[in-house]
């Protein structure tokens, strides 16, 4: 009885770590490769979960809207690059970190125009709905699990696709020296256009699933970004896989430190105490956890070796 | 270097002109707007010393606003409203946090700096959001303000506008003397260039980290000032975007300069004042502003002052 409820709440870590890896691929690989901070990668999260919501109500179809919601991030991801976030290359990481922040309160501000502050509710088809018994005796949502088996998915052809192709290849030279690159007769500002708006896609992939879990709303990617810079930094700036271990570190931790906290520490200390201190021990553990990463192991547990 | 003293000496005069002409005017508002103009002038010249001067660039800084608020708070909670403890706890706990931050992300560089800085701040903003006892979500309403054994009375709008002009000034005038002391030169030593300041036997890190714990605490003396001017305390105070916003002030009024990041702190939050008076969307308009000064503004406010970007 027990050990299913741990279980049930690994699964939630899980499908939490699989959202988290979803973001942070995204913004690992600009700042790998582009070297640049992109503070408004959760404004694309954003934009990504109001574009479905708008794109599902339109078309009446949820398939449909899921794909036109990822192309509109992309879209967004790419104009993004080429207006604004281009000119933000040759800048230091100050003046990176003020842009973006300038970005991330018009991005919020025009949502709330569009779309009102209050949060939306994103509907899911009826097949996506229900539950499904993966080990005897637990029931678990179904779309948690197809969350879960996306993103896993998505982490696949994304290590295919930077360790095996034409693309991946370039992507990876263009981290390590861009002027070499450049000169071998690369389009060297498409590609960056391009990377920049898949990882769109990803932080818009990840706020459309969010979608239906948690609330749409203007502000929403922010949440999540922070804790996506708590991935990064715990699994070493640049790295894919660092991100994929920090995200699903992460997201067990946060998942099963609020689940269980509060009932473990009754064990040790008196109940109201225990009232008290668990859910503020908890909302901490992450960042805890970072501390601890960052006193053993300053660049993270998978430094990437180049960018 | 004369003109910019007379400039500036200028600006204070009408800064002390402030609560009698606006009190025969009867626009008693602008003491307020004004002097929560100078309270986050405080924060961003205390970011200033180690953004502008020590190259470290903390996206966190609104935490020790927090601190010093909740220090303040939590003592009137308990029934302490004597000043002198409440801003001395909030100096003290202010510096405690930064030393205890500082210990670990000093010893980061560049991204990693940023990034851990503005974890920690969230990590403190999730701790007053889930301490129910202090307010949570809601905040806490400071029911008495601070009590100076009779010297001044923080409820009198204008004694409380010349306080925080005189901790401004007193801001300004400590980190231009720390900046031009031996250790202030070593901090700048090792923001130009590292490598070189080892060579000649300075190891960063203690100044850096020195300079980290003096920059919170003078944050924390704000941010004493602000839960005395709010007359209440939320988490809201360390809000990442205040971070976000006390940085900016920096950048718009000129990094490493004396006067800077409080013309700074007067620009952004006029333009905000403004702007919020026009439409109730205003951060749509201020947003790609902020864009635009980052692009075409580097040399900020302090840059058009007689004298240029130096400092003075």
């Amino acid at each position: 009885m027990n050990l299913i409820l741990v279980f049930e709440q690994l699964l939630n870590g899980l499908q939490f770590g699989v959202m988290l890896f979803l973001m942070a691929a995204g913004l690992t690989l600009v700042f790998g490769i582009m070297n640049l901070v992109n503070l408004a990668h959760g404004s694309l999260y954003m934009v990504g979960a109001y574009l479905t919501v708008a794109a599902v109500q339109w078309t009446g179809s949820y398939p449909l809207g899921v794909l036109l919601g990822l192309l509109g991030t992309l879209v967004v991801g790419m104009l993004l690059e080429v207006v604004a976030l281009r000119t933000l290359y040759e800048r230091d990481h100050l003046d990176q970190v003020l842009a973006t922040f300038g970005l991330i309160l018009f991005f919020n501000e025009l949502i709330a125009i569009l779309w009102g502050r209050t949060a939306l509710f994103m509907s899911l088809p009826s097949y996506l709905q229900g539950h499904i018994e993966i080990i005897p005796g637990s029931i678990y949502p179904l779309y948690r699990a197809v969350v879960i088996g996306v993103g896993l998915v998505v982490g696949a052809v994304l290590w295919y696709v930077v360790a095996k192709t034409r693309l991946g290849m370039l992507i990876r030279a263009g981290a390590s020296n861009r002027t070499m690159v450049a000169a071998l007769g690369i389009n060297i500002r498409l590609l960056y256009t391009v990377v920049f708006g898949f990882g769109a896609a990803l932080a818009g992939l990840a706020g459309l699933m969010a979608g239906p879990i948690y609330a749409v709303q203007p502000g929403m990617g922010e949440l999540i970004l922070i804790q996506v810079f708590v991935v990064i930094v715990i699994g070493g700036i640049g790295s894919i896989r660092g991100a994929l271990v920090g995200a699903l570190v992460v997201g067990v931790v946060d998942t099963l430190g609020r689940a269980f906290l509060k009932p473990l520490l009754g064990h040790f200390i008196s109940p109201p105490a225990a009232e008290a201190a668990g859910p503020a021990l908890a909302s901490m553990l992450i960042y805890l956890l970072m501390a601890v990463v960052l006193a053993l192991r300053p660049e993270g547990l998978f430094p990437a070796k180049s960018g | 270097m004369r003109a910019r003293t007379l400039v500036l000496a200028a600006c204070v005069l009408l800064l002390l002109a402030v609560p009698p002409m606006t009190t025969a005017l009867g626009q008693l508002y602008y003491i307020d707007l004004i002097r929560r103009v100078m309270i986050f002038g405080i924060a961003a010249v205390s970011l200033n010393l180690i953004l502008g001067y020590g190259g470290l660039v903390s996206f966190g800084h609104a935490a020790y606003l927090g601190v010093g608020g909740y220090s303040v708070g939590i003592l009137a909670f308990y029934g302490v409203h004597n000043g002198w403890l409440q801003w001395s706890l909030a100096i003290l706990a202010s510096a405690l946090v930064a030393l205890v931050i500082g210990a670990i992300s000093v010893r980061t560089r560049g991204i990693y700096f940023i990034m851990i800085t503005l974890a920690f701040t969230q990590m403190l903003y999730y701790l007053g959001i889930s301490v129910e006892e202090y307010g949570g979500d809601d905040g806490m309403r400071l029911k008495v303000k601070s009590q100076f054994s009779g010297l001044i009375d923080l409820n009198d709008p204008v004694a409380s506008y010349y306080l925080a002009l005189a901790l401004l000034l007193g801001a300004i005038y400590l980190v231009h003397r720390l900046v031009h002391s031996r250790f202030g030169m070593v901090l700048r030593a090792a923001k130009s260039n590292e490598a070189r300041s080892r060579a000649i036997g300075f190891s960063p890190y203690p100044y850096q980290l020195a300079a980290f714990v003096i920059a919170g605490a003078l944050c924390g003396l704000a941010g004493a000032l602000l839960a005395n001017h709010t007359a209440y305390i939320t988490p809201a105070f360390m809000d990442w975007t205040r971070s976000g916003e006390i940085m900016f002030m920096v950048i718009l009024g000129g990094m490493a300069t004396a006067p800077g990041p409080a013309l700074g702190a007067f620009a952004l939050l006029v333009v905000e004042d403004l702007l919020a008076g026009w439409t109730q969307h205003w951060q749509v308009i201020l947003g790609p502003l902020l864009v635009l000064c980052v692009l075409f503004f580097k040399r900020g406010l302090a840059g058009l002052l007689p004298g240029g970007g130096k400092d003075g």
